[in-house]
């Protein structure tokens, strides 16, 4: 198909769908197109971008139904002469394609997605390395790979559903650090994990490893953190003579008598 | 009336200097109640940090040969001399410790079969010590010290917090003001100490591999404060930005192998530096490639009209592409459609690295006109010139830096923070409501728009592909200069057409782009007036190095007429100058 323009219909704050026609040139980016548009026809348009090259993660958006980064998405790819651009889902619009992704920041900040040691001085302050293999640093390396662009979690359907649930990144960058063979913070990381809002919560559609622009792939990730939960409670089980299994978890939302809300399946705005 | 937001520290930058002096800061203050702020123009871990590529330099292993005094000798001559070698002393002592500081927050460093730190040969250094992870260096680091802050719980993170003032009174730092985009309030940030690690400058040239945030914003609240800049018309030109957009392809491309071809087919870098070869220093090579396009033996590209030259992987192989420059293979694929295992890349010299910055001394703290320090602010990183790269930055050494001076400021303030009086001065309301007129009064109320921020952007950096690249000289120069004081007054009929106060990205474009044109007038005239070539200013009228002349820093200070320079000496403490070969 050869294109010498391409119309963008931009879902802009307020509900309105607004088109603006971009002269097509060979090697156009969507972030280009949309650069186009901020520079040349409305510098109203708000929309997030950066590095240009695919690794800062800001310019994640919803692109003809599906999340993708604007600036390694090629408008030759989509063969559309008008392409749908709509903000990310399960995030709050704050203004046109603007999101807010706090919530999302959150989640990564509360599994402890950090080295954890028991020596904490030997950690921050001395001057020896620790010697990891490169099999080991193969096991976690892919879930390092995450640009915290948020496409994952906007693609998920259980994050539309369940505004609680930890979510595919954050489950995978916990279980990136469980995976680090110098991390000694797995026991603590499974009992934020070990919840009716955490890896359980997941029913396995996939998106998350489907749109991630990085290959990261947080389905799998979520599956192994699964193994090690079930570990653990067999680990406990044993360590209680065979008693009985660990009982359901209770997360802190509800410890706390905060009660999600009830389930939304239509499309009502968060 | 202005919000005004108390924290002992705030830090402008969140890059791999904001945050490392961020974690040196918090792992150091401990339970004292002192509360700290990371501000950012973007949000936290999109800083084009993100982007350095190749390997961050240190002498890990002496016992395989190599040394301190190796990487200091290295990175002096590969600054053509212009490095202040005390300062590259110091710094190159903190190298190791910073690798095995990150290896300890969990950085991803690829390994040797034994476990130990691989590390890969890069451009000027005399050993392999351009330490990696994969090629995707800053952004693990990023990662590594953007994991590590959300373990500390008494600082304060600011996204989308763009700073358009520094204020300094009698001599002493009081804060910053910027714009909360997200609702659009001015908000004055007070502190007892302040850092400013915004980085570099490349978008001031179109050809250029950095984000479109860097726009040397840091750099431009200093000069605008009155605080003198340093080196600027020092810019590293990195030999490998992928056409048509200038985004890197990392020198570990070279590193691994890779060859440099011209349109004859040969590895033209034989000519130039015959025992470097493609690793030769980014000014050497950058210049050799420009030759070779200049006498006729580059390639047109045709959809862009770029000349170029190519970067042959594809003797490395797959799978050594794959495991070690897997970042360059998908780039390479998503952005041109090229397999590097199957085509050569086609690359240019693309603007890089800003040498010059913020004058600081050897702990980062900021000096004013007359040497002294502006009690209570810093600067770190690319924003900063200490300076350790002088006229050339060696490739694998601005990480580094960034991790060591996170770390020698962070210590800094800490200390400045325990020895100083706690209560901040009352601060001179009128600055902060001159401020607040300047953004909202005169930017928005403006009576009509008789220029387009945009189209000046766009003529500027033209201005700077065309005159101020890699090869320079007087009649460009004068050119360029007088273009940009054109563009100056093109600028004040810029108005700020986006009349909303949510997320206005036209007002910061409308800002920045301000900045910009005072900073390549900076760059242009210093450019002019330094009559020699030295690294990364190379002027084809005076082709050669000129030590009884240049070796000097030029230091500019703003006036009402544009800047004014001043020239201060290097200082040489072991190394005498000689000529570079490689």
């Amino acid at each position: 198909m050869s294109l010498d323009k391409v119309t963008l219909r931009i879902s802009r704050s307020g509900g309105k769908r607004v088109s603006y026609e971009v002269k097509y040139r060979k090697g156009m980016t969507v972030l280009d197109a949309l650069t186009e548009v901020r520079e040349k026809q409305d510098s109203s348009l708000g929309y997030r971008h950066s590095c240009r090259m695919g690794i800062c993660g800001s310019c994640g958006m919803t692109i003809e139904g599906r999340p993708m980064l604007a600036c390694q998405t090629q408008v030759s790819s989509l063969n559309k002469e008008s392409i749908s651009i709509e903000p990310l889902r399960s995030m709050a619009v704050i203004r046109d394609l603007v999101v807010d992704i706090n919530p999302f920041f959150d989640l990564h900040r509360s599994v402890r997605p950090y080295l954890i040691r028991n020596n904490v001085n030997e950690r921050d302050h001395s001057d020896r390395e620790y010697r990891v293999l490169t099999e080991e640093v193969q096991k976690f390396l892919q879930f390092d790979y995450c640009i915290m662009c948020g496409l994952c979690y906007a693609a998920c359907p259980t994050v539309a559903l369940d505004p609680f649930y930890t979510g595919p990144q954050a489950i995978t960058q916990a279980y990136r650090y469980m995976a680090d063979p110098r991390d000694e913070g797995w026991e603590g990381r499974i009992d934020l994990l070990d919840t009716s809002h955490g890896v359980w919560r997941c029913h396995m559609a996939g998106a998350c490893s489907f749109v991630c622009p990085k290959d990261v792939d947080p389905a799998k990730a979520v599956q192994l953190a699964r193994i090690e939960v079930m570990k653990r409670r067999v680990l406990r089980k044993r360590g209680k003579g065979g008693s009985r299994l660990v009982p359901p978890p209770v997360s802190e939302a509800s410890k706390e008598g905060v009660k999600p809300p009830p389930f939304d399946f239509g499309g009502a705005e968060k | 009336m202005v919000e005004t937001i108390d924290h002992d520290v705030v830090i402008v930058g969140s890059g791999l200097a904001g945050m490392r002096a961020a974690v040196e800061i918090l792992s150091r203050s401990g339970d004292s109640g002192k509360t700290l702020a990371v501000l950012s123009k973007l949000a936290l871990m999109r800083s084009h940090s993100v982007a350095a590529e190749g390997g961050t330099a240190a002498v890990l292993y002496p016992e395989d040969g190599d040394s301190l005094e190796l990487h200091a000798w290295d990175t002096i001559k590969g600054s053509d001399f212009l490095a202040d070698q005390d300062s590259v002393w110091k710094f190159v002592s903190l190298c190791p410790g910073e690798i095995r500081q990150m290896e300890r927050w969990g950085t991803p460093w690829s390994r040797r079969e034994d476990g130990r730190i691989a590390q890969r040969p890069f451009g000027g250094h005399s050993f392999n010590r351009a330490t990696y992870a994969q090629d995707k260096v800053g952004f693990f680091e990023m990662r590594s010290l953007y994991d590590k802050l959300q373990e500390f719980s008494n600082w304060t993170r600011y996204d989308e917090t763009f700073v358009t003032a520094l204020v300094i009174q009698d001599g002493v730092f009081r804060g910053f003001i910027g714009i909360k985009l997200r609702t659009g309030a001015i908000v004055y940030f007070r502190a007892r100490a302040g850092i400013i690690a915004t980085g570099g400058a490349g978008q001031l040239w179109k050809f250029t591999a950095t984000s479109v945030s860097t726009t040397g914003d840091g750099i431009g609240l200093a000069y605008r404060a009155g605080l003198p800049i340093e080196d600027m018309e020092f810019m590293q030109f990195h030999p490998t930005g992928l056409i048509p957009t200038g985004i890197l392809i990392t020198e570990g491309a070279r590193g691994e192998g890779g060859y440099l071809v011209n349109s004859k087919g040969e590895r033209f870098m034989q000519k130039y530096a015959s025992s470097k070869m493609e690793l030769a220093p980014r000014d050497v090579v950058s210049r050799s490639m420009m030759k070779e396009i200049n006498e006729g033996r580059g390639f047109t590209d045709e959809d862009s009209g770029l000349s170029y030259l190519q970067l042959d992987l594809r003797h490395l192989g797959k799978e050594k592409i794959d495991t070690k420059l897997p970042f360059i293979k998908e780039l390479s694929m998503k952005f041109i459609g090229v397999d590097p295992a199957e085509e050569p890349i086609r690359i240019k010299p693309t603007a890089h690295y800003t040498m010059g910055g913020i004058r600081v001394d050897g702990n980062g703290r900021v000096l004013d006109g007359s040497g002294r320090f502006v009690k209570g602010l810093w600067s770190a990183g690319e924003s900063a010139c200490v300076s350790i790269h002088g006229a050339n930055r060696l490739g694998a050494n601005s990480t580094a830096e960034c991790l060591v001076y996170g770390k020698i400021v962070g210590e800094d303030i800490a200390a400045y923070l325990d020895s100083e009086p706690n209560a901040p001065a009352p601060t001179d309301g009128s600055l902060i409501s001159a401020e607040e007129a300047r953004i909202f009064g005169d930017l928005f109320r403006r009576e009509e728009s008789s220029a387009d921020v945009y189209s000046v952007k766009a003529k500027l950096r033209d201005v700077m592909d065309k005159s101020v690249y890699v090869f320079r000289d007087e009649t460009g120069l004068s050119e360029a200069t007088r273009q940009i004081r054109a563009l100056k007054d093109e600028f004040k009929g810029v108005k700020v057409t986006d009349g909303g106060r949510v997320f206005n990205y036209n007002l910061q474009d409308v800002l920045e782009v301000g900045i910009m044109l005072e900073l390549a007038e900076v760059v242009a005239r210093g450019a002019l007036d330094r009559r020699e070539s030295r690294g990364g200013h190379a002027r084809t009228d005076y082709p050669n190095r000129d030590d009884a002349g240049w070796l000097k820093h030029t230091l500019a200070l703003r006036t009402a007429d544009g800047p004014s320079f001043s020239y201060s000496p290097v200082t040489i403490t072991m190394w005498k100058p000689v000529e570079r070969k490689y």
